[in-house]
């Protein structure tokens, strides 16, 4: 993804203004509730004139204490919670999470849940990619990209209240399975999505990449150095953009992901051009990946049917059966059972990798749960790059960035 | 994998193996914390860090805190752990390891937030998800999950509206059994006394 046009560097051209301009500093404060900081991120400038020389975000307006509610419920109990990290791809978030509480009972889920868990997650970083593309293309003053963008996530979320009843807010993985089976057609219709989706995804990104207002606002501007990613511990899209080739699909697959054929979407100078540019590739990238599993769907069990003391019992057989009635209460009320010990799990999910650090003692309950969520680490990179650009290129930055501050408040 | 264990073990023979179930893990004193995390990074590749917490074992262990790293290898695709403990339950401190990971200045600012771990050589040691005034620190094991009642951030705010930040209702919650207790008290049910007229409220 080579860019062919050049444009004069913003932050370099703003650096350089003649003196005649230099003006007093002054102090001004963006947000918590300013329309293109997405959420409740709040941003300290000091600024000279139009130009940031100090940034400081101030993040926690959506602190919910997330890890210290994790202390005080079961593994299963936590699952609505992970739906609140990153709202945008909340399927995405309770399949990692399952995942790093299976890595922990060193539980192997059957192929069917590993498939099902990947189509839902691409169907997920389908969704977060089309409004973190629609809200950027807001920010930088293009709005039926918008408008596109929502009919064609609509659909996603009308597919996904069929699977888990809910659009938002899915709860759909449990501790060793997921929380349903597929209904049936259901496939098909994700299939049919992908085929009308693609032709609209080429035409919502014509409306962009080669557009003139688009490129001036995001060529050259924001831009990370590969070492600066990796020191500041990016991931996702806004790692890949600055050319650092880290998808853990790839890299350490998890969930069956190494049975799928995709490419990983790599920038090349690290700008928020190049970070819009590797979204709109992902979003081709999972179709692909979401059109391999509907064709190789696997069947039999969707939840780890030897896994007695965590994944509970089917609800026919827990009113007709005894034992199954005990298990059942046993799993509600104490938890699903975990060894003691600790594990670090990462996933790559839309916004980057979400890790969940767990420390068990055994029995139901996590002693310690830690959530590494990637906006907040992608965020931290924003004091550095602010510096030297305009406000109005803040909002381009943090538009391309595409942060989620349920996510990075927890 | 075992290059990175022979490598520590040969060249840090302070640090010992951490039980783990997934990737290497090491226990380390908080003076050589620093010096292993750099070897990591210069010589076994582990160039990005991406986690940093911490663990309160509860106010009666001894120690208290344990502060830990997770380090990837963008090369080597594979993860280790790094933990060490903190020799003061009353004050305790931590180097820092912001001069080698910038990435390390929001993790060690939410890790002192969350449990007032002070991290040594910290060039700006500010609570980051909590208000700056905040008097308490949440994630340590004595603090209740319902919040204890405080002052609202901006005192005249607070003045105006003579409003403080209060006690969470619990509704009897959490709604969780503790295993080993008789069945009869160990029910969720049984802890949420708001049914319960005759019992005294929890």
């Amino acid at each position: 993804m080579a860019n062919e046009f050049s444009f004069p560097d913003t932050a370099a051209k703003a650096a350089n203004l003649p003196k005649e301009f230099e003006t007093e500093k002054m102090s001004l404060s963006m947000g918590p509730s300013h329309p293109s900081t997405h959420g409740v991120l709040r941003i300290q400038f000091e600024l000279d004139g139009e130009v940031v020389t100090k940034a400081d975000p101030v993040v926690g307006y959506l602190h919910r204490g997330d890890e210290k509610i994790a202390e005080n419920m079961t593994y299963n109990q936590f699952v609505p919670y992970t739906d609140r990290l990153d709202y945008l791809a909340p399927l995405a978030n309770n399949a990692a999470y399952a995942m790093a509480v299976e890595r922990l009972a060193k539980l192997e889920v059957p192929p069917r849940c590993q498939a099902i868990r990947v189509l839902t997650s691409e169907m997920a970083r389908v969704s977060a990619h089309l409004m973190g593309l629609g809200a950027y293309g807001i920010d930088v003053g293009a709005w039926t990209v918008f408008m596109y963008t929502f009919t064609e996530r609509e659909k996603l979320y009308t597919l996904f209240e069929k699977l888990t009843g809910a659009r938002f807010t899915t709860s759909y993985s449990r501790i060793g399975g997921v929380a349903r089976d597929l209904p049936p057609g259901w496939l098909e219709e994700v299939g049919a999505f992908c085929d009308q989706f693609l032709p609209i995804l080429d035409e919502i990104l014509a409306l962009l990449t080669r557009n003139k207002i688009f490129l001036d606002r995001s060529v050259g501007v924001g831009v990370i150095s590969k070492e600066d990613a990796i020191a500041y511990g990016l991931s996702g899209p806004n790692l890949r953009g600055s050319g650092v080739a880290l998808d853990l699909r790839k890299d350490r697959p998890y969930s069956g992901y190494e049975q799928y054929d995709f490419d990983i979407a790599v920038g090349s100078t690290g700008d928020c051009y190049d970070r819009y540019l590797v979204r709109g590739e992902e979003m081709k990238q999972s179709i692909r990946i979401i059109r391999q599993v509907i064709a190789k769907m696997p069947g039999g069990d969707w939840f780890a049917r030897d896994a007695r003391k965590i994944f509970a019992p089917p609800k026919d057989k827990v009113l007709t059966s005894m034992e199954e009635l005990i298990n059942n209460f046993m799993i509600v009320t104490e938890g699903p059972q975990m060894p003691a010990g600790e594990v670090y799990f990462e996933a790559e999910n839309p916004k980057g990798t979400l890790g969940f650090y767990i420390v068990s003692m055994g029995g139901g309950v996590p002693y310690r749960l830690k959530i590494r969520s990637p906006s907040f680490c992608n965020l931290s990179i924003l004091p550095k790059l602010c510096v030297g650009h305009m406000v109005s290129d803040v909002v381009s930055i943090l538009g391309s960035l595409d942060f989620v501050m349920g996510e990075c408040d927890r | 994998m075992t290059d990175v264990a022979a490598a520590v073990a040969k060249k840090f023979p302070s640090a010992s193996p951490r039980p783990s179930l997934d990737c290497p893990a090491w226990n380390v004193p908080a003076v050589d914390a620093i010096a292993l995390l750099r070897s990591l990074r210069n010589e076994s590749g582990y160039d990005m860090l991406v986690d940093v917490t911490a663990i309160d074992w509860s106010a009666e262990k001894s120690p208290r805190f344990t502060v830990v790293w997770h380090l990837y290898s963008t090369t080597a695709h594979s993860y280790v752990r790094l933990a060490s403990d903190c020799a003061s339950a009353a004050d305790p401190v931590m180097p820092s390891a912001t001069g080698l990971w910038p990435a390390a200045n929001w993790h060690e600012r939410e890790t002192f937030d969350m449990f007032g771990i002070k991290f040594s050589g910290h060039p700006d040691l500010r609570r980051i998800l909590m208000w700056d005034t905040y008097p308490y620190f949440p994630l340590r094991k004595e603090f209740p999950l319902a919040g204890i009642p405080t002052d609202l951030p901006d005192p005249d705010i607070a003045a105006g509206m003579k409003a403080k930040v209060i006690v969470a209702p619990m509704a009897g919650g959490p709604f969780v059994a503790t295993p080993g207790e008789p069945m009869s008290d160990a029910e969720p049910r049984a802890k949420d006394e708001s049914w319960n007229e005759g019992r005294p409220k929890a």
